[in-house]
């Protein structure tokens, strides 16, 4: 009854966490059946299915996030469950309970689960009472101007204000003082409402020179473990450009209670299948605070598996089947260094401006982990996200890891169009990023100071 | 003699800046160059699109959220 092999798993997701999620699939040997839009029907994951099933027309409103839609064409290509791979309708709780609800197994956790994580103020919450720190913010969720102001003075300035039903980092603001608080908060209110149609705000000390680290979790609705942490604080547009498993320079001890904080989280919400506990880190204190919590995989995942040589998706699949965790805590451990790079389509010469054309060769390095859905005459739609692919690479050690980062940058071809791979050159020969003088604030200040040349746009080499 | 006014990127066509405000144009009127007539969204991301030429009586070749290709007619005007 536990066992996946044999059955369908229907793939409601696209580009490479499709191909990611089909090569896990394979891996416990399940058939395939492939959501697709009208845009995506010769995308490689669709070609690598056993069925692709048209979910609808290229707006992803009108086909990938279309709940009826999906359920509806997963329950008729006979699946017996359905992956959600992240971003679309992968937190959504209501997808979750009508898969179940149509008789399918969701890959992932409980709706319960996805609702209460997904809200930020009731994480919080969950996170304080299993004894997980939390940034120095307000106690819930704040209505009146009047409040927002007493709250932020007993916080402590700058502090950021953030939409309660966020994500992505739409609807944060930084207040540096009460006149700055005074005039932002109803812009802040509006895009949440919005955004999200719920202007509910709250307040956080925003952490200078602060560190994303993020710690993988995965459980079984009973026990929980940690895969240890990832780095990732180099970021655009809030947007990673580039994670490492694990951080660096971070003390065992710290190590420690990081990521047996995430497991007591974790646990205390009956954690089933992948998830992360982002946390702030200020290197200065070496205190962790507890951000919020994905309850998917996430895009980043390549560099636990490289570091732990656990298949993180395919265990999610075999937990959503109804195994329990086929690791203990003590079977988790860590190996060398790994970086990931994403490579999008933009062009980093013209302010990272989207690129959807041909790529009309891929030339990935032979023993390099490539997740890409490229391949050679794809054209690449304009309706969905810009990434193309994630270049993974091991080391011993962390300069060995950015060391095998430039060979494999250098010899990644990617024909057709404009991609991020010259900046991910430029970084891996950046002094600051070799010393890990880096934070969530770097890259911006950092991409001012260091315009990128052009890249291969039209069918030039993307070096 | 009417005018095509075409998209200058691929993506999916907006009629409205958000999805509760009016449409930038409505139809029927008149547009001069330079103005936004709608919104392109490649990737993820938003750019204007403005009208090459000026004219009367605008009809739209889209519906708000169809897709559009590069070059492809927006609306055309006399």
């Amino acid at each position: 009854m536990t066992d996946p092999s044999g059955r369908t798993l229907f793939i409601a997701n696209r580009g490479e966490i499709a191909v990611r999620i089909n090569r896990a699939a394979r891996a416990l040997g399940m058939k395939v059946a492939q959501a697709h839009s009208d845009a995506d029907a010769d995308m490689l994951a669709a070609r690598l299915a056993d069925v692709a099933v048209n979910v609808g027309p290229p707006a992803a409103k009108k086909s990938y996030l279309d709940i009826d839609r999906v359920v509806a064409a997963a329950k008729g290509a006979g699946a017996d469950a359905v992956h959600p791979g992240y971003g679309f309708l992968a937190e959504n709780s209501g997808f979750a309970d009508a898969v179940e609800a149509a008789g399918m197994r969701f890959v992932g956790p409980t709706g319960a689960t996805i609702a209460r994580m997904g809200d930020k103020v009731a994480a919080r919450e969950a996170a304080a009472s299993a004894g997980v720190p939390t940034v120095p913010g307000s106690a819930g969720r704040i209505e009146e101007p009047e409040a927002l102001a007493a709250e932020a003075a007993r916080i402590g300035f700058p502090v950021m204000l953030k939409a309660a039903a966020g994500g992505g980092g739409r609807g944060i603001r930084v207040a540096e003082t009460g006149e700055d608080l005074a005039r932002l908060a109803p812009q802040a209110r509006a895009e949440a409402l919005a955004a999200f149609g719920d202007g509910g705000l709250y307040l956080e000390r925003l952490v200078r020179n602060a560190r994303h680290v993020e710690v993988q979790v995965m459980g079984d609705g009973a026990r929980a473990i940690h895969l240890f942490e990832r780095e990732c604080s180099l970021q655009r547009r809030r947007q990673k450009v580039w994670e490492e498993a694990p951080a660096f320079g971070l003390r065992p001890e710290v190590r420690d209670r990081m990521c047996a904080a995430s497991v007591r989280l974790a646990e205390a919400v009956s954690y089933r299948g992948a998830g992360t506990l982002e946390y702030l880190y200020d290197p200065a204190t070496e205190e962790f605070f507890f951000l919020e919590m994905n309850t998917r995989i996430q895009v980043e995942h390549p560099v636990t598996e490289m570091v732990t040589g656990v298949d993180l998706v395919a265990e999610m699949i075999r937990i959503a089947f109804g195994a329990p965790l086929s690791l203990r805590q003590e079977d988790v451990r860590l190996s060398g260094h790994a970086i990931e790079v994403r490579v999008n389509a933009e062009d980093p010469s013209k302010g990272f401006l989207p690129f959807p054309g041909i790529c009309s060769r891929l030339q990935a390095p032979p023993g390099v982990r490539f997740d890409t859905m490229l391949y050679d005459g794809y054209a690449i739609p304009p309706f969905y996200d810009s990434l193309v692919g994630k270049l993974i690479v091991h080391g011993p050690d962390r300069e060995g890891a950015i060391a095998a980062l430039r060979d494999a940058v250098d010899s990644l071809l990617i024909e057709g169009l404009p991609t991020t791979l010259p900046l991910h050159a430029a970084l891996a020969r950046d002094p600051d990023v070799a010393a890990g003088r880096i934070h969530t604030q770097f890259l911006e200040p950092w991409l001012e100071a260091n315009p990128l040349g052009p890249s291969g746009a039209g069918g030039g080499d993307t070096r | 003699m009417t005018k095509d006014l075409r998209s200058p990127l691929p993506g999916t066509f907006y009629r409205r800046p958000a999805p509760d405000a009016p449409p930038f144009v409505a139809d029927g009127a008149s547009v001069s160059a330079g103005d936004v007539i709608g919104l392109v969204e490649v990737m993820k991301t938003f750019h204007e699109v403005k009208a090459e030429t000026g004219g009367a009586n605008i009809r739209f070749a889209l519906e708000n959220e169809d897709p559009v290709m590069a070059g492809a007619v927006i609306a055309t005007v006399d």
